[in-house]
């Protein structure tokens, strides 16, 4: 699938032709540049990877300053690959938001907002103790029982339980492309995308 | 806000020329309704209770006594279907939002008038 880096820059709210008002997301993708092309014979997989965002070169470490200086770009601050990119690209080539047409449907990928470690209740939606009396006093938010003790006496995989919650790389599918601006490198996608306004996002396609 | 979000704001979401709105005021705003195909217009009169947000999603409350009941109807500015507001009293209050008029009826729901 092709595909573009970009920025989210925040929500707002645009109104269709039916006058409908829809919540939509503004990213800014692009442009990209095509650091390198990975092939079978020297990778051992078909990828491109493309690079977004400028880096000063003193905080670019020498290994990948070699790397951008073989692709002919400045260095950049974030790299992607993408496998089974549909156009033909050469490393240096530039990618736009002209990749994408006002109407068809992306992929966003990015890094939802960290919550911390969380109880059940917040992770998993769990109901908690439904009682702040008889007899409770301290597992208002507590999960309850974890499974049998003498059968099957184990923990079964994949109990939901307390843990990270957040900052975790999520792919929200499908979002319409309602408005793609060249000029100003903006995507502007029906919906919600995953993570603060200012983090990395990668749009699919 | 961000800025560039002000920018796609200017360039997607038609203005609206609204008078300029404050919490107290008592405005008649002509709602456009669709029936089918054809098109009116509604009025909704009423007390502003507060403006909110900022941008095109920013919204206004109208509060109105329907019959005996309080009706609350909350538009977004950028509206499409709003076809015109007219400010038909202007109020003077202490506060930016005036949720303490829920609470009020009949006389002391008055709100004092300002002064031209």
């Amino acid at each position: 699938m092709s595909g573009i880096i970009g920025k989210k820059v925040g929500m707002t709210s645009i109104f269709t032709e039916e006058g409908k008002n829809v919540a939509c997301t503004v990213i800014e993708a692009g442009p990209c540049v095509v650091t390198q092309v990975r092939t079978q014979e020297t990778d051992g997989y078909e990828a491109v990877q493309l690079g977004y965002g400028e880096r000063k070169e003193k905080n670019t470490p020498a290994p990948l300053q070699g790397h951008f200086k073989r692709s002919g770009t400045t260095p950049k601050a974030k790299l992607v690959e993408f496998k089974s990119f549909e156009q033909e690209v050469n490393a240096g080539d530039e990618i736009t938001v002209d990749l994408f047409v006002e109407g068809e449907f992306v992929d966003v990928v990015g890094t939802t907002k960290g919550k911390g470690f969380q109880g059940v209740v917040k992770r998993h939606g769990f109901a908690g103790v439904n009682d702040a009396t008889h007899g409770q006093h301290n597992r208002l938010r507590a999960p309850g029982s974890i499974g049998g003790a003498s059968y099957p006496a184990r923990v079964f995989k994949g109990m939901r339980m307390a843990g990270q919650t957040g900052n975790a790389r999520r792919k929200v599918t499908n979002l319409r492309v309602l408005k793609v601006m060249t000029d100003k490198n903006l995507l502007v996608v029906k919906g919600a995308i995953p993570g603060p306004n200012g983090s990395y996002v990668i749009v699919e396609k | 806000m961000n800025h560039i979000i002000i920018q796609v704001e200017k360039e997607l979401v038609p203005v609206q020329n609204l008078p300029a709105l404050r919490a107290v005021d008592t405005v008649t705003v002509h709602y456009k309704i669709r029936e089918g195909n054809k098109e009116r217009i509604q009025l909704f009169k009423g007390v502003v209770l507060q403006r909110s947000g900022n941008g095109v999603t920013e919204t206004f409350t109208v509060r109105k006594i329907s019959g005996n009941t309080g009706v609350e109807r909350i538009f977004p500015v950028a509206s499409p279907f709003i076809d015109k507001i007219v400010v038909d009293k202007k109020g003077v209050v202490r506060r930016a939002r005036i949720f303490y008029l829920r609470g009020l009826r009949g006389k002391s729901a008055r709100i004092k008038e300002k002064r031209q």
